[in-house]
């Protein structure tokens, strides 16, 4: 399902059947890179009650000014549908697309993890690391700092076992995504 | 052409391009430049207001009343968060409207300076779009296209927010009028195959209604026009929501009254029992639908809106078309004549007589009184006095307001100014005042409440300095009359902070304004009095004492449905204690 700004929006036409059940979807949003165009965005969903996972944006064409938001939310059909189409509503949307709806996105994350540790520990941060290969960015005696890119879920566990091995502390990027295939938003 | 000036000169110029004769505001520090601007000019009256929510609601009536932009003109800080109730209101109920607003200079934004407010923060969730201005270069652009976006597609109140170091620079003016600054273009036209489809629908339906709203006047005379034109064509019911009230005359034989919580049981019924229902230019509120897994359960539901969010949002319709209202309705009609459906007479005759059935009932009688007015016949008398003039009725929002839906007829669109979406009490005595300075020879009468009234009777000031002789009809019944009517439904009776004590004398305070006021509390006195009114050409404050506690019926008490109305007639105090049950005391 997508939604562009300017055409026949009619639900009719671009809705088909979907599994009643809630589960996460993730939105890419088009929008004007101007002042307060996220605070449209973020105070859509606290206004209207709806919940954001994720959130990513960044400009990504200088050119004319425009970003990019990949926004993971929670919902049943009726109410993502409803989402998208508030979404819509605002003016400096250009485009709003469903990756879920779309099919088997690839939706990709990127972590910084410090790890703190001597001895075996310390050894074993780094064998997990390489098995997922996420990269030292910095070493001191003992700590390190992994950079690891990779889906949502493949980071959840690295961290996970980094638990156990000394974890300092931890930052990710939130969902970058894209629709697979030759085909542009 | 472009031309070198300053942005508050840019503020003037760009109203004048807009054809904008009538703005509604007042001053303050960080729009004097704009003033003073104005002061030197003529084209633009400006109206002075004496409170910036009731420039706010001036400007709604203005547009209601119009078919145009309403614009008001306000100050940095509490001018601006003065304005929030009234963007709030034209944002529920889709009225055009463009706000600007002074801002600090741009050097001191963010240094929490005199009479800063992040205005643009503050009214991003109740404007359909704002914008900062924060370089002279971009101020003709963003003006104009502010009236772009409040007109075009889904009406609905926008902001600018201009600081005043722009209003003092100097930049090139350009009327770019007909440019667009961004991308919004909402599609207007409905895809011919859904068009298709509703007319076979309509086609074979044998208990058929027409369900109308605010989006039919919204979308214009023309549009206005093809609903009539439809329901001439395919003989159907018709109701309307109250913001639709006008678009199919009242006197029409094919008109239901009203529908919704207070609408006729008629409506009601027939929403209920249909088999297919064509919601135009409406948006299922919660006010209208009752209870939503009850909502008319045998209907196909065909709904035209131009917003794609209002489709699917509180009622799952079986035919969405997402296009402008004169658009599908022309495109509609075209399709029924192309294909010359042969409909159930038979099946429609039924229908009919069934509706016929629930008319007989007569949901709107009510206990006569020949001591004291019924504010039902108030409205009556006042609707039987002035219906053959041309009269536009604004209403403050409570029991009045329903009674005003109920019993006043509307026979043409733009004429009834009410706050539907947001309830804003105080809305109607500055709406009238917009109402009147846009058709000074007309009669224009804001039917209010006594506690209403009071929310911005300030404004009748406004109305005394502009020569606008606006008539408040104030039906005192000394309550919060809906408050207490709910006080009634769920408490327990316990009529919490709904009495009003003190009250002014109100025909004393319409003195002090330098208005005119008139008291009446005998049924026998009344219709002289209304006349007195009318003849009066000054602002009038008519204090009508109505028996105070007479509560608004019919009624679908919160969380029933469309058919578990309580009726005026046989409803007693003990069906009014337990008419909603734990489940629907939630709602509000």
């Amino acid at each position: 399902m997508m939604i562009v700004a300017g055409q026949s929006q009619s639900a009719y036409f671009l809705e088909e059947e979907f599994p009643a059940t809630e589960r996460s979807h993730t939105l890419s949003v088009l929008v004007d890179n101007e002042p307060g165009v996220l605070a449209r965005v973020v105070g859509l969903f606290s206004g209207r009650g709806y919940n954001i996972e994720s959130l990513t944006v960044s400009e990504i064409e200088h050119s004319n000014h425009q970003s990019r938001i990949t926004i993971v939310t929670t919902g049943r059909p009726p109410v993502i549908s409803q989402i998208m189409h508030q979404l819509g509503r605002l003016i400096p949307v250009h485009k709003v697309i469903n990756l879920t709806w779309a099919g088997d996105a690839l939706e990709r994350e990127l972590a910084l993890v410090k790890v703190a540790g001597k001895g075996e520990m310390r050894d074993e941060a780094l064998r997990l690391a390489q098995a997922f290969n996420a990269r030292i960015v910095d070493a001191t005696l003992d700590s390190y700092v992994f950079e690891m890119t990779g889906a949502p879920a493949d980071i959840d566990r690295f961290v996970g076992l980094m638990k156990e091995c000394g974890l300092v502390e931890l930052a990710r990027t939130g969902l970058a995504a894209l629709a697979r295939g030759k085909m542009g938003i | 052409m472009t031309r070198q000036m300053t942005g508050a000169e840019m503020v003037i110029q760009a109203l004048i391009d807009q054809g904008v004769d009538t703005i509604f505001g007042y001053p303050g520090g960080a729009v004097l430049p704009i003033f003073d601007e104005l002061f030197q000019q003529e084209e633009v009256r400006h109206i002075l207001v004496r409170h910036e929510q009731g420039a706010g609601h001036a400007a709604e009536g203005y547009a209601r009343s119009t078919g145009k932009v309403g614009v008001a003109l306000a100050t940095s800080g509490p001018g601006a968060t003065n304005m929030v109730t009234a963007l709030t209101d034209a944002l529920l109920d889709s009225i055009p409207m463009v706000c600007i607003t002074g801002q600090v200079p741009t050097t001191l934004i963010g240094t929490d300076a005199f009479q800063e407010a992040d205005t643009v923060g503050i009214t991003r969730p109740c404007t359909k779009h704002n914008w900062l201005v924060r370089r002279i270069e971009d101020l003709p652009a963003i003006l104009h296209e502010a009236f772009r976006i409040a007109t075009t597609g889904r009406p609905g109140p926008v902001l600018v927010d201009i600081p005043k170091n722009i209003q003092f620079q100097t930049g090139t003016y350009e009327n770019c009028k007909d440019k667009a600054l961004t991308q919004y273009h909402p599609a207007v036209k409905a895809p011919d195959a859904a068009i298709r489809e509703a007319v076979e629908l309509m086609a074979a339906a044998k208990k058929p209604i027409l369900y109308t709203g605010g989006g039919v006047i919204n979308s214009g005379p023309k549009a206005v026009a093809l609903l009539r034109d439809l329901v001439k064509m395919t003989g159907f019911p018709v109701t309307s929501t109250l913001m639709g009230l006008g678009a199919y005359p009242a006197s029409g034989k094919n008109w239901l009254g009203m529908l919704g919580m207070h609408g006729t049981y008629e409506a009601n019924l027939a929403m209920h029992d249909c088999d297919v229902m064509v919601c135009i230019g409406a948006r299922f509120d919660d006010r209208i639908t009752g209870r939503i897994d009850a909502f008319s359960p045998n209907s196909k539901k065909i709904h035209i809106d131009i917003d794609p969010s209002s489709i699917n949002k509180n009622v799952v319709v079986d035919l969405p078309i997402v296009g402008d209202v004169g658009s599908v309705l022309e495109d509609m009609i075209a399709a029924w004549n192309a294909r010359k459906p042969v409909q159930d007479k038979a099946a429609h005759a039924a229908w009919w007589r069934q509706i016929d059935g629930w008319r007989a009932r007569k949901c709107l009688t009510y206990r006569h009184s020949a001591e004291a007015i019924m504010p039902q016949y108030a409205i009556e008398r006042l609707f039987e006095l002035t219906k053959g003039r041309d009269t536009y009725i604004a209403t403050e929002v409570g029991q009045h307001q329903m009674w005003a839906a109920q019993y006043y007829h509307f026979d043409e669109p733009n004429r009834f100014m009410t706050s539907g979406g947001l309830g804003t009490m105080g809305y109607g005595l500055p709406a009238a005042i917009g109402t009147q300075l846009a058709h000074p020879g007309s009669l224009v009468i804001d039917i209010a409440g006594d506690a209403s009234i009071q929310m911005n009777i300030q404004e009748l000031s406004t109305a005394v300095q502009h020569n606008a002789p606006v008539k408040a009809f104030i039906l005192n019944n000394q309550y919060m009359g809906m408050v207490r009517q709910w006080q009634q439904l769920l408490h327990g009776n316990r009529l919490s902070h709904s009495y009003v004590d003190s009250q002014p004398d109100f025909v004393r305070l319409a003195e002090a304004y330098g208005a005119v006021g008139i008291r009446c509390s005998k049924p026998a006195d009344l219709d002289d009095a209304i006349e007195e009114m009318i003849r009066i050409d000054k602002p009038v404050l008519f204090d009508c004492h109505v028996v105070s506690l007479a509560n608004c019926f019919p009624m679908i008490p919160s969380g029933k449905a469309h058919n578990e109305m309580l009726l005026g007639t046989d409803v007693s105090d003990v069906d009014i204690g337990t008419a909603i049950g734990a489940a629907g005391k939630v709602l509000v």
